[in-house]
């Protein structure tokens, strides 16, 4: 597929760079919204509406906005928008915003919103950024659905709401607490990863997927991934960057 | 809410609701800067230090400036930006002043802006009615528990660094297994209400 049109921008963000099951980011919405897959689909679509503007309007202001204070102007467009997306779901659907609260405002600081601004709607045109937030917000949809659809299913019995039969009588309601939270996703993520190592000992190559650092450490566990943005230096490196400042 | 007494909100935010393990904030570093327990240590004094920092002022800007003005909706753009530039001021500041502590916290102290953590906690302090005092006291007991469970986390890494585990588990999956049974241990302190 040709690079940077609209629909390889939505193939990379659900597929081939999934925020939550690839790159990894965005952790905290997606632990602790997805008791239900509804609230995975309510958080994953205002996520979604939210990078698909702030991609637009980045990419389209990325010639104004000078280098020194882009990160502050980055916070402030993102801010704009949660703000607007906040008061649109209080008003039309009071029930979603009451359940997942506190995680609405802090979608301020998701860092796949984040990162992607830096990554890419800093540095490519406003069509294929405004379809690279789609995308990347698409796949965050699927997968926070997905977890949630899981987590709904284990831990009280029911699809969408629905219970089936007295199925909730039997499940462990572990997995709708806390601690299921982080099982489901290790347990996910662990079939990911034992996919990729499958396709790769048949290959025999690495796949860009599996970015590690020279210690062996993987991207994916590094704090520091939402500033390096994609240019995968080690902790040491931006520790002696940040020294050197 | 708004007259609760400080003990309970300080052990409600410390262990009861604990940050990490219950609230869910703040995965980012918990799981990124958690394979050392001095590097833990380090991100949990900044982290503790920034958090009570913007607790004091935000709470001031929303009780005298935004409240009063009914200017409730432009909370988290003016909070998020107040702990952004805070957190510029305190690097500054600590450079000039404190460079030892500067050495300890420096390379913290930049990826604490986006450390849902402490905008979470600031939100939370409005969310549920807080004065001041409370919101200090609040901010203040969500860091430490913050603190608290990243080192343990990172001691338990260390011990389990020289443990067997199968190839697709390891890293990322291994240390979110660990966080669940914390997580479970955690929930014991439910009883405490």
């Amino acid at each position: 597929m040709k690079p940077n049109t609209p629909l390889e921008r939505l193939f990379n963000g659900i597929v081939k760079e999934n925020p939550t099951l690839v790159i990894v980011l965005g952790m905290c919405p997606t632990l602790a919204v997805t008791t239900s897959a509804m609230n995975g689909i309510g958080m994953g679509l205002s996520t979604t509406v939210v990078l698909a503007l702030s991609n637009l309007f980045i990419s389209l202001l990325r010639k104004v906005i000078p280098d020194e204070i882009r990160i502050p102007s980055f916070i402030v467009i993102i801010a704009s928008f949660v703000t607007i997306v906040d008061m649109l779901m209080e008003g039309f659907t009071p029930d979603l915003y009451a359940s997942l609260g506190i995680y609405i405002p802090l979608i301020v600081v998701n860092c796949i919103i984040f990162g992607r601004a830096e990554a890419y709607a800093y540095k490519n045109g406003p069509v294929s950024s405004f379809f690279d937030g789609i995308g990347m917000g698409l796949g965050f949809t699927m997968s926070i659905t997905v977890i949630g659809f899981i987590r709904e299913l284990i831990g009280a019995g029911s699809i969408f709401g629905h219970p089936i039969g007295n199925l909730s009588e039997f499940t462990p309601s572990i997995f709708v607490m806390a601690p299921g939270a982080f099982m489901v996703l290790a347990v996910l993520i662990t079939i990911r990863t034992a996919i990729i190592n499958n396709i790769e000992a048949k290959r025999g190559v690495r796949l860009p997927v599996t970015h590690t650092d020279e210690s062996g450490a993987e991207c994916s566990a590094c704090a520091f991934r939402s500033n390096c943005a994609g240019k995968f230096q080690s902790v040491e490196a931006a520790q002696k960057e940040a020294n050197d400042k | 809410m708004s007259n609760t007494s400080l003990i309970s909100i300080l052990l409600m935010a410390m262990l009861i609701n604990n940050v990490v393990l219950s609230q869910f904030l703040g995965i980012c570093p918990f799981l990124g800067v958690s394979k050392k327990v001095e590097t833990a240590t380090g991100m949990g004094a900044a982290v503790v230090f920034v958090i009570t920092l913007a607790s004091v002022i935000c709470g001031i800007i929303y009780t005298f400036i935004l409240h009063p003005l009914n200017l409730d909706y432009l909370n988290t753009i003016v909070f998020i930006l107040v702990i952004a530039s805070l957190v510029q001021f305190v690097e500054m500041f600590l450079k000039k002043s404190i460079p030892s502590l500067y050495k300890a916290l420096g390379v913290y102290l930049p990826l604490i802006t986006t450390n849902c953590a402490v905008l979470g906690a600031v939100l939370l302090n409005v969310q549920n009615g807080y004065n001041v005092i409370q919101g200090i006291v609040n901010g203040f007991a969500t860091s430490v528990g913050f603190a608290v469970s990243i080192v343990i986390l990172a001691g338990l890494r260390e011990k389990m660094q020289y443990n067997r585990i199968p190839k697709a588990v390891q890293g990322f999956p291994f240390t979110m297994f660990t966080a669940s049974l914390m997580a479970i241990a955690f929930c014991g302190f439910s009883g405490l209400k």
